[in-house]
């Protein structure tokens, strides 16, 4: 499909080359302690370089790293699919590092050389702060040093992380991100502090992929059922490589099991399906529902709102093969607002930077 | 609507509930402090008896981590699926303004004032009267 003009891609995964790339952005004291320490790099169990899913198959260079420079974004989505705007969030697994001092060095260096290397090299990309949250402190800091560039759109975090996030100890958090106008962005992935699944550790790659999805559930019920959204009314979460056909299904639960036990969480005074429509956006990639229009139809009459849905490519993770796509029997209207206006009311930055 | 008779208010002392049949339908009459309310025993949502749900208070929170609890014994949770319901209006508490549970104006009067067709009176006695 061609998509409409001025689409804007909320999920882009620029890869981290090498720990290296981060040494010109590390204070000497860390920077040292990758050749002392004899580190090797961040990659993680989320997603392995070599799966399949975690970079598309011709989207693999023959040598070097794939997505990992800006000539590889240019190439494979902005000028072949005509993407006006794109926000970069790698995926660097610069959250599972357990010193927090370190993890909060290597944080800033990340979000320093997303700037340098993505931000400064094309003026239609947006960035992500990546937050430490292995301490609240710190990732109240990293918002404040960032946030001044208007540039970083939101903020991202990992949908496993230690703790369930809507819980108090993170609400400093949330009181920068409302005061900067940024959104949180909680994309697909774990810190690994945690089983991937309450029922303990999986096996397989397959299984912890899917994973994901109970995640960003059990993500969900914390941020609403602790009130979240009550303190922080405008505050907007944007739910990443979440997929979104699982959500209705979800809200029927929790909604039901809160009109029955209301009295634990007395400031909950709307059910969480109103509180997901006006504070939760997600992107479209993957869908997760089979390649029929009346199915979709019938989802997004689920949903009830035409404003949740952010388009994505997901690039590099192999999502879908050939041209972009958008689920099926979505009308023209419907589809400049999925890949047009709604990223522009959710990303307040976005909509005030003008890029010539 | 019209007025019945359906008990001797000494009969349902305050924090009591009892159950009569008007019209055919089955209503329970609240006693709060001495103060008489009626609602449908049927819950809007699955028909479960509320004349068998606990009558708690009502917890509200002006923010996250603050609570006020008050109005000791003034929602009655239908013991099905625990919906909350206020005794004196039938508005539900996760939505009082569409769903609610139908709330019949209910009275205490002396006997000397009613006539009694279908339930003896005695005028030294006061009775419920629920509207239907």
């Amino acid at each position: 499909m061609e998509l409409p003009t001025g689409t804007i891609d909320a999920d882009l995964h620029p890869i981290v080359p090498g720990l290296d790339a981060l040494a010109p952005y590390l204070p000497p004291l860390w920077r040292d302690q990758i050749a002392m320490r004899g580190m090797e790099g961040f990659d993680t169990q989320s997603y392995p370089p070599n799966s399949p899913k975690s970079v598309r198959s011709d989207w693999r260079p023959e040598t070097g790293v794939p997505a990992s420079t800006i000539e590889q974004l240019r190439s494979q989505v902005l000028e072949p699919w005509g993407v006006a705007r794109g926000i970069v969030t790698p995926l660097y697994g610069v959250q599972l590092v357990f010193n927090e001092d370190m993890g909060n060095a290597f944080t800033s260096a990340l979000n320093d050389w997303t700037r340098e290397k993505w931000l400064d090299a094309d003026r239609r990309l947006a960035g992500s702060i990546i937050l430490p949250m292995f301490n609240a402190e710190h990732a109240v800091a990293e918002i404040e040093r960032c946030a001044p560039d208007p540039r970083f759109v939101q903020a991202m975090v990992l949908v496993m992380g230690e703790t369930p996030l809507g819980r108090r100890h993170n609400w400093p958090i949330f009181e920068a991100l409302v005061k900067h106008d940024l959104p949180l962005a909680i994309h697909a992935g774990s810190t690994y502090r945690n089983p991937v699944t309450s029922l303990g550790w999986p096996s397989w790659y397959a299984e912890d992929y899917a994973a994901n999805q109970q995640a960003f559930q059990s993500m969900l019920a914390s941020l609403i059922t602790e009130g979240v959204f009550v303190k922080f009314p405008t505050l907007k979460v944007v739910l990443l490589e979440s997929g979104v056909s699982w959500l209705p299904a979800f809200l029927w639960r929790l909604t039901k099991g809160w009109k029955g036990v209301r009295f634990e969480v007395p400031w909950l005074d709307r059910s969480p399906i109103e509180v997901v429509r006006e504070n939760i956006r997600l992107s479209v990639q993957p869908f997760d529902a089979p390649d029929d229009a009346e199915t979709v139809k019938r989802l997004m009459d689920h949903l009830g709102s035409d404003e949740m849905l952010l388009w994505s490519s997901d690039w590099p993770h192999w999502q879908f093969d050939g041209r972009p796509k958008l689920p099926p029997g979505i009308g023209p209207e419907l589809a400049r607002k999925i890949c047009v206006e709604n990223a522009l009311s959710t990303y307040k930055r976005l909509a005030s930077e003008t890029v010539s | 609507m019209t007025r019945h008779i359906v008990a001797p208010a000494a009969e349902i002392a305050p924090g009591q509930r009892r159950v009569v049949e008007v019209d055919g339908k089955r209503i329970v009459l609240f006693n709060l402090h001495g103060e008489f309310f009626a609602l449908s025993d049927r819950c809007p949502h699955q028909g479960g008896p509320l004349s068998k749900g606990p009558a708690i208070g009502l917890v509200e929170s002006p923010c996250p981590g603050e609570y006020s609890y008050g109005r000791e014994g003034e929602i009655v949770r239908c013991p099905w699926h625990a919906w909350e319901f206020d005794i004196r209006t039938g508005r539900s508490r996760f939505d009082p303004r569409r769903m609610k549970v139908r709330a019949f104006p209910a009275c205490v009067e002396k006997g000397e004032t009613l006539q009694a067709e279908t339930f003896p009176v005695s005028v030294e006695q006061e009775y419920v009267v629920v509207e239907v």
